[in-house]
């Protein structure tokens, strides 16, 4: 509201806006330990690595759902259609092309991000209820593709005889899956800064404001369509290095990347984690596969009434609420000793 | 050819049956309830269980199987789906799709998770000849149900006092509640009779759908095909859309059996994109 006047305090109003951002992308200590105590896995738990493999690329998927979802309000009822494309274009890639994994990644990367970028003008249109029909409507559209196109997919019965070629040409893919785990631990990492970085730039503060409210943010000269475009192909990109991640370390991508049930589970972690805040995504991930690990070791069966069960429940408690419990929870463990002082220091020294 | 588009016809009408409780629970309440296909399943096995155990002949198995999922439709209604009106999309979204996972686990657990048979009388099984063309006897039995039921429908919407509230309703909710009408009963009925409906199309359908543990998955984009292009804004539009996806598929598995249900989906996304609120929407 203070736009007008000399570049004084304009001058001023930027360095405000520049340190608000600042402060945002600072690191918090929270956020260190997460990721030190997830590398940590790497030696403490190599067991349990082919299970931290699989937590480390949901994750990655649930990060790029909550890109969508969470920061620009996009409601996707077909994620899967781009994690899928992901691990067929890398599975079908090292099988009949090239072995290489980085190189893997960037075509599965490139082909769901195009895919993405082909079909964000379908999910700009219309209300939620249009979006939904026409994200589960591609879905199902690729996973038909994929079934039919057996010659090429190996239909139902999956996409067999992939064998990749050593990171870097040194360090194979063995049976214990530490490799993998390493491998897909860093590129979720890696990916995960970029995405820090994005939803902490001016261009994540914009998002928010088309999902907060689309016509005031096009009002104060957000350019909504662009940024849609782009926030909906970054999503589709990251949930391509996820589905090429898991074709390359499980050496197979059966029909099942592509399915309803992925799109719903994906759907579930992120609410689970808490939508619209980074760690939403990796820490659904890790809450649901331990839940599915303990609930299908009673009932292999039955499983997916336990998620149906958490979905209802959930709602019905109001998930924002629990969210925002968990996050005032984080955020007191952040504050905990000095980062309070800190903090309060660095809002005495800007003026109201 | 002829026979073709009869049975195209019987599978659009069903379809009909089975969606239109959720093309008004839609445009009513704007909710998006993709458990829908749930009560249809109950509705189905209710039939299932009534045949094989008890006896009950397959013509009184319908109504039992109406009333069923209709009871089972105000009872969810009342205690959860109430409380869900006013939140967003999302929530909506995620409690049905949790609601589906539960009833097809359960129907699993109860049921077995193989196809469910239903016995037809001798007389609705097999097929006439009329003038050259081979009708089902049952798809003839499906068409001439529906049919009544579409008229019915058709009658109570645009002639009873309860049908002129309900549209009053559907076209603005809180001035209707002005005037008096009682916005939360209206509903409350309206979505136990689309559920009752759902049942009886799941009962009627079993034969030609199919009936086993994950019909709420497998069937849930046609009926929302239906909604959604159909739109929420009378019965004509879905009624059309459905006799229009019934045909395009029953057409499309016969003569180009590769490319399955590729036609349909490529359809539907094409006109979602020409008329985001569907062909028969009217402009606000």
């Amino acid at each position: 509201m203070a736009g007008g006047g000399d570049d004084a305090p304009r001058g001023r109003d930027e360095a405000i806006v520049a340190a608000r951002f600042a402060r945002a992308h600072r690191w918090r200590r929270a956020e260190i330990a997460f990721w030190l105590a997830a590398f940590a896995t790497l030696l403490v738990l190599p067991r349990q690595a082919l299970i931290g493999n699989e937590i480390a690329i949901i994750a990655l998927f649930a990060l790029s759902l909550d890109l969508i979802l969470g920061y620009a309000g996009i409601v996707s009822l077909g994620h899967a259609a781009f994690f899928g494309l992901g691990a067929y274009a890398a599975g079908l890639l090292a099988r009949h092309v090239n072995a290489d994994p980085l190189l893997g990644l960037a075509v599965g990367a490139a082909a769901a991000g195009l895919l993405g970028f082909a079909t964000s003008a379908l999910v700009l249109r219309g209300a939620d209820l249009t979006r939904l029909m026409v994200t589960l409507g591609v879905a199902l559209l690729l996973s038909e593709i994929a079934n039919r196109a057996a010659a090429l997919t190996g239909g139902a019965d999956g996409l067999q005889g992939v064998v990749m070629a050593p990171l870097f040409g040194r360090f194979a893919f063995d049976l214990t899956g530490r490799t993998a785990f390493a491998y897909s631990l860093t590129v979720t990492f890696l990916l995960f800064l970029l995405a820090r970085r994005i939803v902490h730039s001016p261009f994540g503060a914009s998002l928010r404001a088309i999902r907060d409210n689309r016509l005031r943010a096009a009002a104060i000269g957000v350019p909504v369509t662009r940024r849609l475009v782009a926030i909906y192909t970054i999503a589709a990109t990251y949930a391509g290095v996820a589905g090429a991640l898991l074709a390359q370390t499980t050496q197979f991508v059966s029909l099942d990347v592509l399915a309803f049930d992925r799109s719903a589970d994906v759907l579930l972690m992120l609410v689970i984690g808490g939508a619209g805040w980074l760690y939403g995504g990796p820490v659904g991930a890790l809450v649901f596969k331990v839940a599915q690990e303990v609930f299908s070791g009673l009932t292999p069966q039955y499983w997916h009434f336990w998620i149906g069960l958490a979905l209802v429940v959930l709602v019905l408690v109001r998930r924002d609420r629990l969210a925002a419990l968990a996050r005032d929870a984080v955020a007191a463990l952040v504050d905990f000793r000095g980062t309070r002082a800190a903090r309060g220091a660095g809002s005495r020294s800007v003026p109201p | 050819m002829l026979t073709i588009l009869f049975d195209g016809v019987a599978y659009g009408m069903l379809l009909f049956v089975l969606a239109v409780g959720l093309s008004v629970t839609l445009g009513l309440m704007n909710f998006v309830n993709l458990a829908h296909g749930a009560f249809a399943m109950a509705g189905g096995y209710v039939t299932v269980l009534l045949m094989s155990r008890f006896g009950v002949p397959f013509l009184a198995c319908l109504p039992l199987a109406f009333l069923a999922a209709a009871l089972l439709g105000a009872v969810l209604e009342r205690t959860l789906y109430r409380r869900l009106y006013d939140r967003p999309h999302l929530d909506h979204v995620l409690f049905s799709i949790g609601l589906v996972f539960m009833a097809v686990a359960a129907t699993d657990y109860a049921m077995g998770s193989q196809q469910q048979n239903i016995r037809l009388p001798s007389w609705l099984s097999g097929r006439l000849d009329v003038m050259g063309v081979g009708i089902g006897r049952y798809r003839a039995f499906l068409i001439a149900t529906c049919g009544v039921l579409v008229v019915a429908l058709q009658f109570v919407l645009s002639r009873t006092r309860f049908g002129v509230r309900l549209r009053a309703a559907v076209d603005d909710r809180r001035v209707a509640r002005g005037l008096g009408i009682p916005v939360d009963r209206v509903f409350a009925v309206t979505f136990a009779v689309g559920s009752g409906l759902a049942g009886l199309g799941g009962a009627m359908g079993a034969e030609i759908l199919g009936l086993d543990p994950t019909f709420p998955l497998k069937f849930m984009i046609y009926f929302l095909i239906v909604v959604t292009v159909g739109g929420t804004a009378g019965l004509v539009g879905p009624f059309v859309a459905a006799l229009v996806l019934g045909i395009a598929d029953v057409a499309g598995k016969y003569y180009v059996p590769s490319l399955g249900a590729f036609v349909i989906y490529t359809l539907m996304i094409a006109i979602l994109l020409v008329r985001p609120q569907g062909l028969f929407a009217r402009a606000r």
